[in-house]
């Protein structure tokens, strides 16, 4: 599990949209599939993702059963300022894996 | 890693292959319906702004690219806010919702998991307050397991 991978430019002219891709392996188990004893494997997803730039939310998903394994997610945002990017996955049992990447923007 | 991801890939195969049999208590397009009314706060859906793109063929139900644009600004003046998707063919309906700030663009790409052909729907909430909608009635077939 974990592993996450974000791919953000590193520097952006002020004002110019971008487009920002987030991975992270997880198996995002439905509670749909038996294991090979017979039993059901409990659910467990990534119910939360977020990201923020030097504090602020700039966008977040909230993720079902439906998201696919590993999953990923790409979007788009305007650079306004030069900063830290912060991005949370939410494992609904609890652990929160997180990542970070400065940008640039001139 | 390597082999961690041939057997997750297998444990995806397998379990979609599990999702194709009859079993599986799926969701109904009533369901799907009242979570988005429930999502909405009772909103009504205008058809129109919202573009699904999704494969006209899904041969792997497990892993599934979907595109969805919102043809609106994204200013402060008027933005989209919130970008709900469900699916009415899955055990669960709930596929996600997007939550957006006043830039960039009304677009995302992800890949989601479609257990049977079934419509999708995305509706999109602007910033003065009116829900867009489209629907998109995706055709999937299981490999091995057929449709």
């Amino acid at each position: 599990m974990s592993t996450p991978r974000i791919r953000i430019p590193d520097t952006a002219q002020k004002g110019v949209i971008i487009e920002i891709k987030a991975l992270i392996d997880h198996p995002m188990e439905t509670g749909q599939r038996k294991g090979a004893d017979g039993k059901i494997l409990p659910k467990r997803i990534i119910d939360r993702f977020e990201v923020s730039l030097n504090g602020q939310v700039v966008f977040a998903a909230d993720w079902g059963t439906g998201i696919a394994a590993n999953p990923f997610i790409s979007f788009f945002l305007t650079a306004t300022e030069s900063g830290e990017f912060k991005f949370s996955w939410r494992d609904e049992q609890g652990p929160i894996f997180t990542a970070t990447k400065t940008i640039t923007v001139n | 890693m390597a082999h961690t991801r041939r057997h997750l890939l297998k444990g995806i195969a397998a379990g979609s292959a599990l999702m194709a049999l009859p079993k599986v208590a799926l969701a109904s397009r009533a369901e799907a319906d009242a979570l988005l009314k429930k999502l909405l706060n009772g909103a009504a859906i205008q058809p129109g702004k919202v573009n699904i793109n999704l494969p006209m063929v899904v041969d792997n139900g497990a892993n599934v690219p979907m595109t969805i644009t919102v043809d609106a600004p994204m200013t402060p003046e008027l933005w989209v806010q919130k970008l709900h998707v469900v699916g009415d063919g899955n055990p669960l309906p709930f596929v996600a919702t997007y939550h957006f700030t006043a830039q960039g663009k009304a677009e995302i790409s992800t890949r989601i998991r479609l257990s049977q052909s079934q419509r999708v729907r995305a509706v999109a909430v602007l910033s003065d307050g009116t829900a867009w909608g489209a629907t998109f009635d995706a055709k999937v077939t299981l490999g091995g397991c057929g449709g």
